[in-house]
């Protein structure tokens, strides 16, 4: 398959740590808008190749090629800025600022808005917050300090952050771990309603096989640092290595 | 009306610059001095005010007081070159370039080790200052007295003049400081303290950010340093030395980051505090500025600013 087509290619991926394999022989090759889930238990290898996309960790072997380009040796400030952003397992905010401001930080490190004599406050840039605000139906907490607000929240601000340099794929790692059961669905309702308008690619690692299948087009198992299974949601979740591995439903045996 | 004009920078440093200017011909000459020695202190306290938005503090601007210090003596004694103005600007100027040739190698550390490694700096360039007699060793020399735009001032105004062209230059370099404060690179300052790693999956570097906060730093501590040495007359090693280097991060403490002109009133309460133990109660300066600091710590943990930004979050709120 051309690199045009494939917007995020990883291939022949391996990494270890000590003893431990967190990923065996990778290959993966994801479109652009595809809205793709990361399963497996934990360790099973999910957020170690989100940290090797963004470039927080390296891989011992193999290559991620983006848009066609060897990403692989670059930092995770580059791999941003050339159009992967993430969000976090536990959200990375700033704490003592309002959840405006923090959107402000965030719009301020693209190229565009980072001009010393202008102020980050200006008309434009807080348009442009507060429609980012609104698509994420954050609005009452805006000019609240982040600190004080619920966990929900403190995701889809952490997200609506990533979103701000208008990427061409998000890494969403477990959106809804933290959050309360009856939470979630409203939460992903939020993110998923958020991330439409854009023509965005987007992968998230979740546990939750319901919103698996509810928010994803394809999935991807881990097990063991190795893809046991890589197809649409229907065929991985019913697939028997997934059922005994990743999803821990026991298959009904025929007497 | 008003009331907005009162949230403009610009608006704000005109009239402070302005009345500083028409209060300098009031007060006592003694007084000027204060003050004047005080915006030198502020300037270096200012320099240190921006590392600290990025959540670093140095203990070593004696380095860069002592660079900016000699270097306008320097150029007075070698070269001859006595205007005030110009001293002040290349002082800036040629600080700030050696803190951008050593701020690459302080911006690897952060917390004590930034802390440390400043300070190391300022006690190498001490040793070596003391050591070299051709400049006077440790009792330095006397600078040759300023002039303003080719004209030599009577002694009778060379303070206030002084004290004018300090307070313009400060009040420019505080402009400027505060719309860099307030642009997008001066708000991810702010950020790259509370959390770095983010700052950099948002696309931008914790790094670039301070090594340009260590250089705008060394740059105004530079002019500090310039300004003091001009307003005494005199520089010497002590400019460098890590109890000089105590004051200015005293200074940063009482006002806190939060403000601009707050690190002023900061400097002056120095050296008013300073300037009154000297004569009334001699030898007891360390105590009385260490009793000060104590209380400062307890009662205005965020400083003087965070008193100034209340006040004007409820002008803006009106």
């Amino acid at each position: 398959m051309s690199d045009k087509s494939n917007l995020l290619r990883a291939e022949g991926i391996n990494k270890s740590f000590g003893a431990v394999i967190a990923a065996k022989d990778i290959n993966i090759n994801i479109q652009k808008g595809e809205r793709v889930s990361l399963i497996g238990s934990n360790g099973a290898g999910k957020t170690t190749f989100m940290n090797m996309v963004t470039g927080y960790l390296k891989p011992d072997t193999g290559n991620i090629f983006f848009k066609g380009e060897n990403i692989t040796p670059l930092n995770p400030r580059i791999i941003t800025q050339k159009g992967i952003s993430r969000s976090f397992q536990i959200p990375q905010i700033f704490e003592p600022m309002s959840a405006w401001e923090n959107l402000l930080v965030a719009l301020g490190t693209s190229k565009k808005n980072h001009s010393y004599f202008r102020n980050a406050r200006s008309k434009e840039n807080s348009d442009y917050i507060d429609e980012i605000l609104s698509r994420f139906s954050l609005n009452e907490f805006a000019h609240r300090q982040v600190s004080e607000l619920p966990g929900g929240v403190r995701k889809l601000l952490d997200i609506a952050m990533a979103l701000v340099r208008k990427p061409d794929i998000l890494l969403l790692d477990e959106p809804t771990s933290g959050v309360g059961a009856e939470e979630k669905y409203p939460l992903m309702d939020t993110i998923a309603k958020a991330l439409s308008v854009e023509n965005l690619t987007v992968i998230f690692v979740e546990h939750d096989m319901d919103i698996v299948q509810n928010y994803s087009e394809r999935v991807i198992a881990f097990y063991q640092g190795e893809i046991i299974a890589d197809g649409n949601c229907d065929n991985v979740l019913n697939d028997k290595n997934v059922q005994e591995f990743v999803t821990g439903k026991t298959q009904v045996k025929a007497k | 009306m008003p009331l907005k004009l009162l949230n403009n920078v610009f608006f704000q440093s005109i009239f402070l610059m302005s009345l500083l200017v028409v209060v300098g011909i009031f007060i006592p000459n003694w007084l000027v001095f204060v003050i004047t020695k005080a915006i030198a202190y502020g300037l270096v306290g200012l320099g240190i005010i921006t590392l600290m938005r990025g959540g670093l503090v140095s203990f070593g601007q004696g380095f860069v007081f002592g660079i900016g210090g000699y270097t306008a003596g320097l150029l007075g004694t070698q070269a001859g070159l006595t205007d005030a103005v110009l001293l002040l600007f290349i002082s800036f100027i040629f600080t700030g370039f050696v803190g951008l040739i050593i701020a690459p190698l302080l911006a690897r550390y952060r917390d004590i080790f930034f802390a440390m490694l400043s300070l190391a700096f300022s006690m190498v360039l001490y040793g070596i200052l003391i050591k070299i007699d051709a400049i006077g060793g440790s009792d330095g020399f006397v600078l040759p007295e300023s002039t303003y735009f080719g004209i030599k001032p009577s002694k009778e105004y060379a303070d206030y003049i002084l004290y004018v062209v300090s307070v313009i230059m400060t009040g420019i370099v505080s402009i400027l400081l505060r719309y860099y404060y307030d642009s997008t690179p001066g708000l991810i300052a702010l950020a790259v303290r509370e959390n770095e790693l983010r700052v950099e999956y948002l696309g931008s570097s914790a790094f670039n950010v301070t090594v340009l906060n260590f250089t705008i730093a060394a740059g105004l501590g530079g002019m500090g340093g310039a300004l003091n040495g001009i307003a005494l007359g005199h520089i010497d090693p002590e400019f460098t030395y890590w109890t000089t280097s105590g004051e200015f991060v005293f200074i940063s403490i009482l006002a806190g980051y939060l403000s601009v002109p707050a690190v002023f009133l900061a400097a002056l309460l120095l050296e008013l505090v300073r300037s009154f133990s000297g004569r009334y109660f001699p030898d007891t300066w360390q105590l009385i500025l260490g009793v000060f600091l104590i209380l400062s710590i307890i009662f205005i943990p965020s400083g003087i600013g965070s008193f100034f930004k209340q006040l004007f979050d409820k002008l803006k709120n009106k």
